[in-house]
């Protein structure tokens, strides 16, 4: 029995007993009509036939089809997480910086792109470079446009042919998820550095470090622990989010599954979504498994003295939202 | 390159989509809610069987992405095992849209909503039970309104992050308005226009983003439980 659950209920007595059976099986019931309505649609459809299953059973199509797809997603998604961790604690810092002329900047940037749908982020890399490129080109930025795409951008594959930016899905697809999840754990990382207690602060200025001492030396290490889980299972949000590139046809493992099996052997989609469900489920429970790993170990730890930021934690709360005192529950939502 | 001609020529369009994103978001707020809720007492009941159809629902939806469940709702459940709501293809596709994102989003609302219910000390559901409520008494009239109380400003992000996620929705052929963007962006007549195209959805999104941020803030600290 887990934890909440004895806060609501007794050891059950025998009319409570008699209830909760009453109930198993009324739910039971419930349940696998529906499961059985559902199989029944689902034969009478045809849907069992083998055809449509078997291909999951061909090495071909694993080996052409579906793990070339979760190549592609790993590698977006390994790209844009240490592109997002970089972004994150550079604007993560950057809001917690002395000088206002680079807090407010840098708070500015991290709600924009919170405040931006992921979707409308990749689709502003994928079309706009394209139909604006031109007229950059003419403009006295043309040089600057080219000199950056061919030696910066074009390590995501974007491409400049006579002015005109070609950018690929891959590259748009890493920049959204960049430039979002950069924001939320540019959050999540301060939080992490608020969360040590003032008194390290204080001491750390009081021994003579400077303040770049102070974060290097004293805040940011203890705060690497009480962020860790927060962070690990922000990178599953992101991991999840690689699927938006089915959007902007990047080949991923949902494109690979979702369009590529179906078009090729009886677009059999309920079928395909199931197979990769399955594996995004499979990768993303042993992350989220990690996180919590991570999250009792910091917990137990006694090399930070701040409060572990946990799995729950996720994107802290939106612009406007902060709420004083400690009234509220700490867990959140990693949507 | 900041042509404003072809964003207002299409203007009507644009806010068309909008009308479509609020239509969703409305719909899978509401159903999300209910649907979390109910989640959240199968989680908590004595029954075992409701406690782990709970659990597994969450493990399953909640590590899938959005665009997938999209995705096999429109083009699975819809297109291939015909379950549709109406005659008409946009109605369905809506109900689908609808069907797929408040499932989505009622997982997360189960758990932060569990987190609320962690928050209710043990005393307010001894002293329910010692006046004779049953579980789900106690549950109606004790637990859940102070754990609704208590997680109301992260059931404010997760309403956000709904309705940010509604541009999925484009996945599953609903035309909101990330869908009328993809469109217009295709049109080459439109090419001057992507810049302000993106500024205005980028600020159609920050109006509804912005001021449901700020009153859950505020709806948060006038009923937040003085413990």
């Amino acid at each position: 029995m887990n934890k909440e659950a004895t806060v609501l209920f007794d050891a059950p007595g025998p009319r409570a007993r008699a209830r909760n059976r009453m109930m198993t099986i009324v739910s039971s019931v419930v349940l696998l009509a529906i499961l059985a309505a559902f199989i029944w649609r689902f034969d009478d459809k045809g849907q069992f036939a083998g055809q449509y299953w078997s291909p999951f059973l061909k090495w071909t199509v694993w080996k052409e089809m579906i793990l070339p797809g979760l190549g592609s997603t790993l590698k977006a998604a390994a790209v844009a997480s240490v592109l997002a961790m970089l972004f994150g604690i550079v604007f993560g810092l950057g809001r917690l910086s002395d000088h206002w002329w680079v807090r407010i900047p840098a708070g500015a940037v991290v709600e924009f792109f919170r405040a931006i749908p992921l979707l409308i982020l990749i689709f502003l890399a994928f079309f706009v470079p394209n139909k604006i490129s031109p007229t950059i080109a003419e403009s006295q930025f043309g040089t600057l446009q080219r000199v950056l795409v061919e030696n910066f951008f074009s390590l995501f594959g974007v491409q400049i042919n006579a002015g005109t930016v070609v950018v690929p899905a891959f590259a748009a697809v890493v920049f959204g998820l960049v430039l979002y999840n950069g924001s939320v754990l540019a959050e999540v990382v301060r939080a992490g550095v608020l969360s040590i207690p003032k008194g390290q602060a204080e001491a750390a200025y009081s021994i003579g470090l400077r303040k770049n001492g102070v974060m290097r030396l004293v805040l940011l290490p203890q705060a690497v622990r009480v962020m860790m889980p927060a962070i690990v299972s922000q990178l599953v949000v992101l991991l999840k989010d690689t699927a938006l590139g089915f959007i902007i046809a990047y080949s991923e493992l949902l494109n690979a599954g979702f369009n590529l099996v179906p078009a090729n052997y009886h677009n059999n989609k309920i079928q395909a979504g199931i197979v990769i469900a399955v594996i995004y489920i499979a990768i993303n429970m042993s992350v989220s498994r990690f996180a919590t790993w991570l999250e009792g170990r910091s917990r137990r730890s006694r090399k930070t003295s701040g409060k572990t930021l946990g799995t729950g934690t996720g994107a802290p709360p939106a612009p406007g939202m902060i709420v004083g005192g400690a009234t509220g529950a700490t867990g959140g939502a990693v949507v | 390159m900041f042509d404003f001609g072809p964003f207002f020529d299409n203007f009507h369009e644009i806010l068309e989509g909008f009308w479509a994103t609020i239509r969703l978001a409305a719909a899978s707020a509401v159903l999300s809610l209910i649907i979390g809720t109910l989640l959240a007492s199968f989680r908590v009941s004595p029954v075992p069987v409701l406690r782990s159809f709970g659990t597994g629902y969450v493990n399953i939806v909640r590590n899938t992405p959005l665009t997938l469940l999209l995705l096999l709702c429109a083009q699975g459940l819809n297109d291939t095992l015909h379950l549709t709501f109406s005659e008409s293809s946009s109605t369905t596709y809506y109900w689908w849209a609808v069907l797929g994102l408040s499932g989505y989003t009622g997982a997360f609302v189960c758990e932060t909503l569990r987190s609320g219910i962690n928050t209710v000390p043990l005393g307010q559901a001894e002293a329910a039970r010692s006046i004779g409520l049953t579980f789900s008494q106690s549950l109606r009239m004790i637990i859940l309104p102070q754990a609704f109380r208590s997680v109301i400003a992260p059931m404010g992000s997760i309403l956000i992050a709904m309705i940010k996620n509604t541009t999925v929705a484009a996945a599953a052929s609903y035309a909101e308005v990330a869908l009328i963007s993809k469109t217009l962006l295709d049109k080459p007549s439109f090419a001057s226009g992507a810049i302000p195209l993106f500024i205005g959805v980028a600020i159609g999104f920050m109006i509804l983003t912005l001021p449901t941020g700020f009153f859950f803030g505020w709806l948060a600290k006038r009923m937040a439980v003085a413990r």
